[in-house]
């Protein structure tokens, strides 16, 4: 008798457990599916009824064909250039075999880059700009922190330049890059420099601002210690500034590279840097009816890389982070 | 060279710039202080006690006056005048044992590896904190962590060492493990110690001489006091002793009659005419 009341317990038990599990689950998974599930019905919905001059606005199915045609394409340009490649490499051989002093030469494949390269580009650009702003913004930063005489002279000039658009560097930007980078056998690209600069401009603030603050809010006590064990100034800021103010440097960092990514696109378009941002004034000047599927893939995926940035910026911070505590989101 | 007295403070004065004008937190500390000594400086919060700290670890500098050891005026902070800070202050990205052999590594140049690994064991032994060496301070009790705190201290080799309310943030208990491991520390090294402190019942017990101050502004030493108890002190057996609590009633007295605080009517009265007055300044 006993045995059998306990039996039916253990299943109530069980499936009150499953159903706290059933509601974790529905909160973890469900609620952003049902968020994405709403936001693509509306898109499709809107879409529809939005006729612009280069034809309909695309919803979903257009976009999703025009990722597969740029998938396809990228795949049909990359076999064009290994036969191209071959090509040479074949040619090349055969000169060398005719005649033994040639010196053969390799061109480069001259095609159109891909969704792919452009992207690859587009990642490449930014962390350039985004890591000569950074070597630039922490030491400055550290500086402004430690001493308040070069926060003061120094915080004026934050103030004024934080706001300004990458558009409105960018021409002054590229004018300058043109008379100082001049070189017969060019290592990099002008529009490349150019965007890169432009990146480094606008996103190196919240660096230069979350590491000044970072720093002045080191604990006084540190600080005492620091000066009982007579460290001298660069053992002060390597053995107690630098690790007290990761967090705020990292947080600094963070936002950085997220205002780098967005002003990257902005200045692609413009310098005609071969990234995602002339990928979209390409297509937009191209007008074809493909034209805004194809936009709206590469809005897509600038939202994507957006966010999986974010995402190794965060983990970068908590492996760094020596209070494994503190809630970092 | 032997000196008479390991430390002495001359008529030091300090004043603090305020925008109403110079405040004078100190005037007229003498204070002379042997090798090997156990002082306790005990006073109002706000009485300069900790000025006084500062002033010895050179945190502070003298506006009139001095601070001399061993013949050495004290014009800036140093390893040979170690502190212990009031909330242990360890550096909260390295464990206990690198905590302690940052400061080795500074001060006790000259040591090989093999010597340094074995100083800062050495001094995690003294503090009863082997067994936590690879613990990160936010792994570890607040009196754990000024167990390090102390330990670091102690690794630098101080000719004094010096503690800001040391026991101040740690409940009843430990405070009283604290104590006893600090006692025996220093009937161990001899040192020469000066701590802070709030706690009457700890400056009689720990302490050779208790410097009680007088309130601030303007404050100065008000009476030293010199316990004659005999060491290995036993805080049961001190209890019932009538020598303990004489002295633990010279010390009530001096604070809570002679130097009375009323602090409702100071604010009271500042609060009536609030001109004129010097800015109040935070130094205990």
């Amino acid at each position: 008798m006993s045995k059998q009341a306990a039996i039916p317990m253990i299943t109530e038990k069980e499936a009150s457990f499953d159903l706290v599990k059933l509601t974790g689950w529905l909160k973890t998974i469900m609620l952003p599916v049902i968020g994405l599930v709403v936001f693509i019905g509306l898109w499709n919905v809107l879409a529809k009824n939005i006729d612009t001059s280069l034809g309909q606005f695309p919803g979903t199915t257009a976009v999703w064909q025009q990722a597969k045609v740029l998938v396809d394409e990228h795949y049909t340009q990359q076999s064009k250039a290994e036969a191209f490649y071959e090509r040479q490499h074949k040619r090349n051989a055969e000169r060398v075999a005719k005649d033994p002093n040639y010196q053969p030469k390799i061109r480069a494949f001259t095609g159109a880059p891909t969704f792919f390269q452009q992207i690859w580009t587009s990642l490449y650009t930014v962390m350039v700009g985004f890591v000569m702003a950074s070597l630039f913004a922490v030491p400055l930063g550290i500086l402004c922190g430690l001493s308040k005489s070069s926060y003061a002279a120094i915080n004026p000039l934050i103030q004024l330049f934080k706001p300004i658009s990458p558009l409105a560097w960018l021409p002054l930007v590229t004018m300058v890059v043109s008379a100082v980078y001049v070189s017969d056998d060019p290592m990099f690209a002008k529009s490349f420099i150019t965007s890169a600069a432009t990146v480094a401009l606008c996103c190196l603030w919240p660096t230069l601002i979350n590491t000044a603050v970072g720093v002045s809010s080191i604990d006084k006590d540190l600080i005492n210690v620091s000066k009982v064990l007579r460290l001298n100034p660069i053992q002060h800021v390597i053995k107690i500034v630098m690790p007290s103010s990761i967090p705020a440097i990292f947080t600094g960092l963070r936002l950085s590279l997220g205002i780098g990514w967005m002003v990257l696109i902005a200045a692609e378009m413009l310098a005609q840097n071969p990234g995602l941002g002339k990928f979209v004034w390409d297509e937009f000047q191209n007008g074809s009816s493909e034209s805004l599927a194809r936009i709206m893939v590469a809005v897509l995926t600038i939202g994507i890389i957006g966010f999986i940035l974010d995402r190794l910026m965060l983990q970068l911070q908590k492996w760094v982070s020596w209070d494994k505590s503190a809630t970092l989101r | 060279m032997t000196f008479k007295h390991q430390l002495e403070l001359t008529q030091v004065a300090i004043d603090f710039p305020t925008p109403k004008g110079p405040f004078t937190a100190l005037t007229d500390v003498n204070l002379k202080i042997q090798k090997g000594e156990f002082i306790s400086l005990i006073g109002h919060s706000g009485c300069g006690k900790s000025t006084v700290l500062n002033l010895i670890a050179g945190l502070y500098q003298a506006t009139t006056g001095g601070v001399i050891l061993e013949g050495q005026e004290v014009n800036e902070p140093g390893p040979e005048r170690a502190v212990v800070f009031q909330n242990h202050s360890l550096l909260p990205w390295l464990s206990a044992y690198k905590n302690v052999e940052l400061a080795v590594k500074q001060t006790q140049t000259g040591r090989s590896k093999k010597e340094i690994k074995d100083w800062v064991e050495h001094n995690l032994e003294l503090v009863h904190m082997s067994h936590a060496a690879d613990k990160l301070p936010s792994e570890i009790s607040g009196g754990m962590k000024q167990r390090v705190g102390i330990a670091r201290a102690l690794a630098m080799e101080p000719k004094v060492l010096l503690m800001d309310e040391p026991f101040g943030a740690l409940d009843a208990l430990t405070r009283a493990h604290l104590q006893d491991s600090v006692m025996e520390i220093h009937s161990q090294l001899g040192n020469t110690v000066i701590m802070i402190t709030h706690d009457v019942d700890e400056a009689v017990l720990l302490s050779d001489r208790i410097v009680m101050m007088t309130n601030g502004p303007s404050a100065t030493i008000g009476e030293i006091l010199s316990i004659d108890l005999e060491r290995p002190r036993n805080r049961i057996e001190l209890a019932d002793n009538p020598q303990y609590n004489h002295y633990r009633h010279e010390v009530l007295k001096f604070l809570y009659e002679k130097q009375r605080k009323v602090e409702s009517v100071d604010s009271h009265r500042k609060s009536k005419s609030a001109k004129g007055q010097p800015g109040s300044l935070k130094t205990g």
